[in-house]
């Protein structure tokens, strides 16, 4: 056990360390969700009326949508840096060395939640620059940064899963947006559901992504209802654990096939 | 068994899809020997080391590394061994320094005691001054160098070499034969290497064990191997390719000539003596106007040896994989 947490420390290190040797990798993903966050807010902006959220603007709704929607489309790409691990024999040496399997998930999945939450901070200070107030306070921006980093640890986790799968490249990124686009719109990213089909927001309550919106929005909001919070919050915090404990038995397939 | 750092027995192991890699291996390591797996492309040698590293399965058969069974003592295998796989295995967006400082800690050195161990591996290759620099700006023999270093640093007890030097150009082969020949006498080390090299077989195994589809067909020492082989070989070139047999069932008829192998122009064979064998070949092709480009006689060598034990050259062998 102390092995694992000591290993995780060190495989954490490993890709924080790659991460910002990759300044220009940083700067697109940070300019990416401020290029949606403005241009949904255009797009939708008085097209939708949103019922339930009083009288705060679409901004204010959206950039939390937006702060998960970010997590996920990133976390998508988390499994390319176990690829490129195993393109070379990087992956093959440590899986053959006394490297803790879930140290080696974990500290991946960490470093790539500090991007996560960057990237949250980062969004939250362009949808306020836009005009977007909250009155929820720190529990509220406490609750979206937690959702948001669980978005993206258990979608970075899928990710890593299906990299240790299929073992390709094209497979994962195909997979991986395959999976995004719907649960990006079968969600309350963009609009409520509640003015969408009645199919969308059936489908949104099986949504981990949406759970994560709906926490964040509740806590972030004047009186927030924190048995949404709650209950939604435990709904991911499950999700999120049971992926990361499946992913990290994906080591043992990916070993049957080598 | 303290004596033996290797011992597989009959291992077996067919891929998923279909390939029989390994069809019933065994052979046995002493302590403190350079024991050359060579073979061509696809023999097996590479699922072989996988096995014994615990990065891999055998369908059947067992395997001992280090006095450990490598499926249920699993963890005290990965602590005694050290794994350069095929592929490079450092992490090109990390430092040489920062590779080896993770790697040393993941088997438990402090940090002080796995940055003293990544200073002294870098000295050993000759790497100090690159040592901060992201590997992904090393040449290819800088990183194979590391690679080995990643190997070394937690001063394993049996070393898994799996084609250190193939895609390497010449220099830097001969600089890691270097290095790795120093390894060998070094601190009681054993060290498997595999290799498709004949050249590099000779020069760096103490002892080896030829692979031939998923079998070991011969083991022994360089020159033991060789020198089982009585006689010579003489390589006959011809000008046009002995397509219909002929200049096969010519020499054929010649006194103290055997295993005639053509391959395109080439005819190889072993016979008692060369010196007298050398006139008899050219003068029986001469009264049958069969033009020659070459005849050569030499002692035996690796590739006779291969020749003799898998019925085709090793060069076709690698050319069918
Ligand atoms: N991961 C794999 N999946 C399927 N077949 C494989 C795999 N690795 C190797 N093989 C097959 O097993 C055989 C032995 O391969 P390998 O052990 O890599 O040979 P060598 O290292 O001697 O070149 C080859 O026919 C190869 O195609
Ligand atoms: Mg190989």
């Amino acid at each position: 056990m102390t092995a694992a947490v000591a290993h995780t420390r060190f495989i954490t290190g490993r890709w924080l360390r790659a991460s910002y040797r990759q300044p220009a990798l940083i700067i697109f993903t940070l300019v990416q969700p401020a290029i949606w966050l403005l241009l949904f807010g255009q797009v939708f902006q008085g097209v939708v009326k949103i019922p339930g959220f009083g009288d705060t603007s679409y901004i204010a709704f959206l950039t939390p949508g937006i702060v998960m929607m970010t997590a996920l489309m990133s976390s998508g790409w988390s499994g390319t840096t176990f690829i490129a691990d195993m393109e070379r024999g990087v992956m093959d040496r440590l899986l053959a060395s006394p490297v803790s399997r879930g140290g080696l998930m974990a500290g991946q999945l960490i470093s790539n939640a500090t991007n996560t939450l960057i990237q949250t901070v980062l969004v939250f200070v362009i949808g306020m620059a836009a005009g977007a107030r909250y009155d929820g306070g720190p529990a509220g921006y406490a609750v979206t940064a937690v959702a948001s980093m669980l978005v993206g640890i258990a979608f970075g986790s899928l990710s890593n899963a299906v990299a240790l799968l299929t073992r390709q490249q094209e497979a994962l990124i195909g997979i991986s947006q395959f999976v995004s686009l719907p649960l990006t719109f079968m969600s309350s990213i963009m609009i409520d559901p509640q003015v969408a089909p009645h199919w969308v927001s059936v489908a949104a309550r099986f949504n981990p992504v949406d759970w994560a919106a709906i926490a964040a929005r509740q806590a972030l909001s004047a009186d927030p209802d924190w048995s949404s919070v709650l209950r939604h919050g435990g709904y991911l915090v499950a999700f999120t654990l049971i992926v990361a404990w499946l992913s990290t038995r994906a080591f043992r397939t990916y070993q049957r096939s080598v | 068994m303290a004596t033996h750092a290797i011992r597989t027995t009959d291992l077996v192991k067919t891929y998923p899809k279909g390939q029989r890699a390994l069809d019933g291996l065994s052979f046995s390591v002493g302590e403190g020997v350079v024991l050359g797996l060579l073979g061509p492309n696809g023999a097996g040698k590479s699922t072989t080391v996988k096995i014994l590293t615990t990065l891999s399965r055998a369908d059947s058969g067992t395997a001992q590394v280090a006095g450990y069974d490598v499926i249920r003592e699993q963890d005290q295998v990965r602590h005694a061994i050290g794994y350069v796989p095929q592929k490079s295995s450092s992490d090109p967006m990390a430092t040489g320094i920062e590779n080896l400082v993770l790697g040393g800690r993941i088997y438990g050195l402090s940090r002080t005691d796995a940055v003293r161990r990544a200073a002294e591996l870098l000295e050993r290759f000759g790497l100090t001054e690159f040592g901060g620099r992201q590997v992904k700006t090393y040449s290819g023999g800088m990183q194979r160098k590391l690679d080995v270093a990643l190997g070394l640093v937690h001063r394993p007890q049996v070393l898994f070499l799996d084609e250190p030097t193939t895609g390497l150009d010449p220099e830097a082969r001969a600089d890691l034969w270097t290095e790795v020949g120093r390894l060998a006498g070094s601190e009681g080390l054993t060290v498997l290497l595999t290799t498709h090299y004949l050249e590099e077989a000779d020069r760096l195994a103490d002892q080896l064990a030829i692979v031939d589809h998923g079998k070991i067909v011969a083991e022994g020492t360089p020159e033991g191997l060789k020198s089982e082989l009585r006689g010579d070989s003489v390589h006959v070139e011809l000008v046009d390719a002995d397509t219909d047999g002929t200049v096969r069932s010519l020499l054929g008829q010649l006194p103290g000539i055997t295993e005639i192998v053509a391959e395109g122009k080439v005819l190889r064979a072993r016979v008692d003596h060369g010196a007298t064998a050398v006139p008899a070949v050219l003068g029986i092709l001469e009264d049958k106007a069969i033009p020659v480009s070459a005849v050569t006689v030499s002692r035996p060598s690796l590739d006779d040896v291969y020749l003799n034990y898998t019925g085709r050259s090793f060069q076709a062998a690698e050319e069918a994989a």
